[in-house]
């Protein structure tokens, strides 16, 4: 049962400025964790990662271990990566095939749906229940198109209605496969960032910064990007609400008008993935994919999805989160894959050339959230100018604070209602 | 002519004086290029490699596929110039003020000498302080070097973080 709210947010968050202590107030970071990460739909990962029955990955819903199973009925299962004895690690593996999990402290075995299968030295549990200690699950798993979301709550809005118009972004996304089918398998780099989890969140659909944080590869790297984040861009912001927020470069593309221009590409340079496409799509219905390209969405609270790359948000702590990420794959295309995984090696990650420029802004902006004056956060840019595109959606210019203020707008009803 | 010295042991405890010079020389190269990363010197530093130059940081193990795997780094030869000419624009904001540095190179072994290359292993320690705080980074390294006109120069350099399987701080300095 939720508590009431132990703050006032309504007093930390306005329309366009943020208290500090949102950002670095322990209390307040525990009542997200309630409120947000325990509660509403979080992605968890996809289920080309446990292709075969029995197939298993650790996965995570903010700080809290997830073991992500296929069972032995083919079922996608979300169990918590706890003994329910004595509370030890179940499972110390990053993933594999498996039927059963045997806990190393008192060899407690739970079947793979999350059943004790039986006491170790049973004659000392004689009259006992079996059922009583089963693994701890995700009571609701939501799956949209192979991305596999879990909710914490027994009841809640769906997947669907949580996710709205992001379902769009993520069949833009799905479209650029010729088969429609997401592989991810070349494994996540984890960055560990001393920051909060929010500044992430903002900054994932921030237009505004890339000009700055990003010039030093934009002038040594001829990737044609950097003039997308200027002021004579036609890229839009947008606000789709529940907390899901884009960075819509469709208008830019299209005034260019040349396929794949959106990967730095072109299709006589990818020719059997253009004619893969071609084939799957018709060939005036794929040159508009491979025009419009791949979306650039932050899926509330955790799911990024930057055009060639998914990045998973994983708080740890109040100062601390983890960005998980990997090289969107499509099924089918060698040569598409393996630009998608050099570009995303050499832009994300530890050592990425745009990433580790991001990391470097969040952790100095969790040290100046700490900073007593000014106390509040300003995201007023460009609101004199938002206003409403053809689906209803909140919109602004490229470089506007439109997605923030409509993240604040949805992390202020979770936190208050 | 091809010599192969050994394929998985080492041949310091059998190495005669010329193959003990040899040694000396290779660990004096990879003390030498310590330096010119400890010490930002990114000109000096590219300048090591060879056209074909792999400069490979794996993640989530030591043995995985680079070319199916994610990679903390995989950089060709032209990527390693992206990477240094992004650091001499003085906004690379992660190395804006730089990394503080100070790496310890040791257990250094000769592997294998085919022609005029060389497989070389050590074990890296490197010390980092920046805004963020103190970091201490290990690495298993391998290097594959090759004599060009009596100096050693890079081929192949293999950074195998012992932690690369768990969450790391940025890693933007040259490792």
């Amino acid at each position: 049962m939720l508590q009431g709210p132990s703050f006032d947010y309504r007093s930390l968050i306005e329309q366009s400025r943020v208290h500090s202590s949102v950002y670095y107030d322990e209390n307040i970071f525990q009542e997200e964790l309630d409120r947000i990460w325990y509660r509403t739909w979080v992605y968890v990962g996809h289920e080309s990662e446990i292709p075969n029955r029995n197939d298993y990955v650790t996965k995570s819903i903010g700080p809290t271990p997830i073991l992500m199973i296929r069972d032995r009925s083919g079922e996608v299962k979300l169990l918590l990566n706890k003994c329910p004895h004595r509370g030890n690690q179940l499972c110390a593996y990053q993933g594999g095939n498996r039927t059963t999990f045997t806990c190393p402290y008192h060899s407690w075995t739970f079947n793979n749906d999350g059943q004790l299968m039986g006491f170790a030295f049973a004659d000392g549990y004689e009259g006992c229940d079996r059922k009583e200690f089963s693994l701890g699950r995700i009571p609701r798993i939501g799956i949209y198109r192979g991305l596999i979301f879990g909710s914490f709550a027994e009841e809640g809005p769906t997947l669907e209605e949580h996710l709205g118009g992001a379902k769009a972004s993520i069949d833009q996304m799905l479209a650029n496969a010729p088969s429609g089918e997401l592989d991810l398998t070349a494994g996540f780099l984890q960055h560990r960032t001393k920051a909060n989890w929010k500044f992430m969140l903002e900054n994932e659909t921030d237009g505004y910064h890339p000009a700055f944080v990003h010039s030093s590869i934009f002038s040594v790297a001829d990737s044609g990007i950097g003039s997308l984040y200027g002021p004579d861009s036609t890229a839009l912001t947008r606000d789709y609400g529940n907390g899901h927020t884009e960075f819509d470069l469709r208008p830019e593309w299209r005034k260019r008008g040349n396929p794949l221009e959106w990967f730095g590409t072109t299709e006589a340079r990818l020719p059997a993935y253009a004619a893969a496409m071609r084939e799957a799509y018709g060939d005036e219905r794929a040159r508009e994919i491979m025009i419009d390209g791949s979306p650039h969405i932050m899926i509330f609270p955790n799911l990024f999805i930057a055009e060639i790359q998914l990045f998973v948000l994983q708080p740890v702590a109040v100062n601390e989160t983890i960005q998980h990420v990997t090289a969107l794959q499509f099924r089918g295309t060698p040569d598409f894959n393996r630009r998608l995984r050099q570009q995303t090696m050499g832009s994300v990650g530890p050592a990425g050339l745009l990433l580790a420029d991001d990391t470097e802004m969040y952790e100095r902006n969790h040290r100046g959230a700490a900073i007593r004056d000014p106390e509040w956060l300003t995201l007023s840019r460009g609101l004199h100018r938002e206003r409403r595109d053809e689906r209803g959606y909140l919109v602004g210019h490229s470089t506007d604070e439109v997605p923030q203020r409509g993240i604040w707008r949805h992390y202020l009803d979770l936190m208050t209602e | 002519m091809t010599e192969t010295l050994t394929s998985e042991r080492p041949v310091t405890a059998a190495l005669d004086g010329g193959r003990r010079d040899l040694l000396t020389r290779i660990e004096q190269f990879l003390f030498h290029e310590a330096h010119l990363q400890d010490t930002h010197a990114y000109d000096e530093w590219e300048a090591l490699w060879e056209k074909d130059a792999i400069y490979w940081v794996p993640a989530n193990g030591h043995d995985t596929d680079p070319e199916k795997q994610m990679s903390i780094i995989y950089d060709n030869r032209s990527r390693i110039g992206i990477r240094i000419d992004q650091l001499k624009t003085g906004r690379r904001h992660t190395q804006t003020p730089r990394s503080e540095l100070a790496r310890l190179i040791s257990n250094v072994q000769l592997m294998k000498q085919e022609g005029a290359e060389y497989e070389v292993r050590a074990n890296v320690l490197i010390f980092e302080d920046n805004m963020r705080g103190e970091t201490v980074w290990a690495a298993r390294s391998e290097y594959r070097l090759r004599l060009v006109e009596d100096a050693f120069r890079l081929v192949r350099k293999k950074v195998g973080l012992v932690n690369n399987h768990k969450p790391i701080f940025t890693l933007s300095f040259l490792v």
